[in-house]
């Protein structure tokens, strides 16, 4: 029978046994409770091998791709190595910042160059570690390139202490130590033609950009709907890049919201589409923002499986 | 076919009520106060187990759980009222979707045995 590989130890299996049971009856703790595969509490991630399908028919596709499955209903077929979500199995790699641009007042676009390869989902975020060990996460906004560039959109938060430092005192040329990439807020080209809402707030904007950018790469056909919000007029930036994306693909469009004096993104996205039934969502910024639009996207008719979240809890 | 949750269809059956019966209770007045707040994905899973129990299905789950996850609603007031508002909706939702009545009632029935450990007494 296939064996098990968990935080470094092998763990084999019995006939019949699944990954759950064969790592508590050898003492490997996972966190479990309904045995079911209905709770969750037992999901990990298959860093190498392939987990038997039936295990993550009910998780959402992204969590799928990135080989999440639910440990108490997964009978091995192969040999497996897994890792709780909570372990940050995550890559590493050392990157140099190549140029840095204002966007707005206080919005920069860092672009960064990686050191070695480092797959990534433009949408999912990764995570900068200044050299005194203080760490914040960052979007990516644009899909991997060959040369291996990074994009980021960083906010510069009064007494933003890793900000500040980005946007700032960071030198060009000056390398910074990557992680990630994490997150599941990004494009699936499961079904080209299926209609995409996309809702963001401030730098929320970036990893929906890197959606968009990746869908359009990939030859996104069906409609497109960016909403991108902000207080003030301020908080907005690349309408240019985006109004020229807009003409050179029909199929997506694009609307600016200024909460102080009109209508928040959610309440112009969810006006212009009242039934958001058969769409895919993408809600990323502010937290409240991201969780109201959630629901409404759900009462509206979304599948809670096809709406993808990314609240920004701000940390500075 | 033997069992109620495999006539009903198994698990593609709660698959397909989970999403259309969460919506139901979210959208009802009554109730929808309890889930303010609550992570929505986690809230699904929680329905799905629930319509899991009452289709008759494979659940590993206890009087004592039931009592343990919902003990601080009934602080914040859930009572026999709200009980009746979640099985009025389950039975809505498993109408929509085209199930006979007798079936329903027998999963009306199957979701009675959990009221009082829900209620906590």
């Amino acid at each position: 029978m296939p064996t098990v590989t968990f935080e470094g130890r092998s763990y084999p299996t019995e006939p019949g046994e699944t990954v759950l049971t064969a790592l508590l009856r050898q003492g490997g703790a996972i966190p479990h409770s309904c045995r079911s595969g209905v709770c969750r509490s037992c999901l990990v991630r298959a860093t190498q091998g392939t987990p038997p399908a039936s295990s993550q028919k009910a998780l959402k596709d992204t969590l799928r791709a990135q080989g999440y499955f639910l440990s108490c209903i997964a009978q091995p077929e192969s040999e497996l190595t897994v890792a709780l979500p909570s372990d940050g199995v995550i890559g590493h790699t050392r990157a140099q910042l190549l140029a840095r641009e204002q966007l707005a007042p206080d919005i920069f676009r860092l672009r960064l160059q990686a050191e070695e390869a480092f797959p990534f989902m433009a949408g999912q975020f990764i995570t900068i570690r200044r050299p005194d060990g203080l760490r914040r996460s960052y979007s990516l906004a644009a899909p991997p390139t060959s040369d291996g560039t990074i994009e980021l959109h960083v906010r510069r938060l009064p007494q933003g202490q890793l900000s500040g430092w980005l946007c700032e005192a960071l030198e060009l040329g000056a390398w910074v130590d990557l992680f990630g990439p994490e997150g599941s807020c990004f494009y699936l080209p499961d079904d080209p033609t299926r209609p995409l809402l996309l809702i963001g707030t401030g730098t929320g904007l970036a990893p929906l950009l890197g959606i968009v950018r990746d869908a359009l790469a990939q030859g996104h056909t069906g409609p497109i709907q960016l909403f991108h919000g902000s207080r003030h007029p301020d908080g907005l930036y690349l309408q240019g890049e985006l109004a020229a994306l807009t003409v050179t693909h029909p199929n997506l469009t694009y609307t600016l919201c200024t909460s102080a004096t009109g209508p928040r993104a959610d309440v112009a996205a969810f006006g212009a589409i009242p039934d958001t039934s058969g769409w895919r969502v993408y809600l990323c910024g502010n937290p409240e923002m991201v969780k109201g639009a959630q629901r409404k996207a759900f009462l509206l008719g979304a599948s809670l499986a096809e709406i993808y979240t990314d609240p920004f809890v701000r940390a500075g | 076919m033997s069992t109620l949750y495999e006539r009903l269809g198994g698990e593609a059956a709660v698959d397909l009520a989970v999403d259309k019966f969460y919506r139901r209770v979210l959208a009802d007045d009554r109730i929808s106060a309890f889930f303010e707040g609550v992570d929505m994905e986690r809230q699904a899973a929680k329905q799905k187990a629930f319509l899991t129990m009452v289709f008759g299905g494979p659940h590993h789950y206890t009087g004592k759980d039931m009592r343990d996850g919902h003990r601080h609603l009934v602080a914040r007031g859930l009572n026999d009222s709200h009980f009746d508002a979640v099985v009025e909706d389950l039975g809505a939702t498993l109408k929509e979707l085209g199930i006979p009545d007798s079936d329903i009632a027998e999963v009306a029935a199957l979701a009675e045995t959990t009221r009082n450990d829900v209620l906590d007494r």
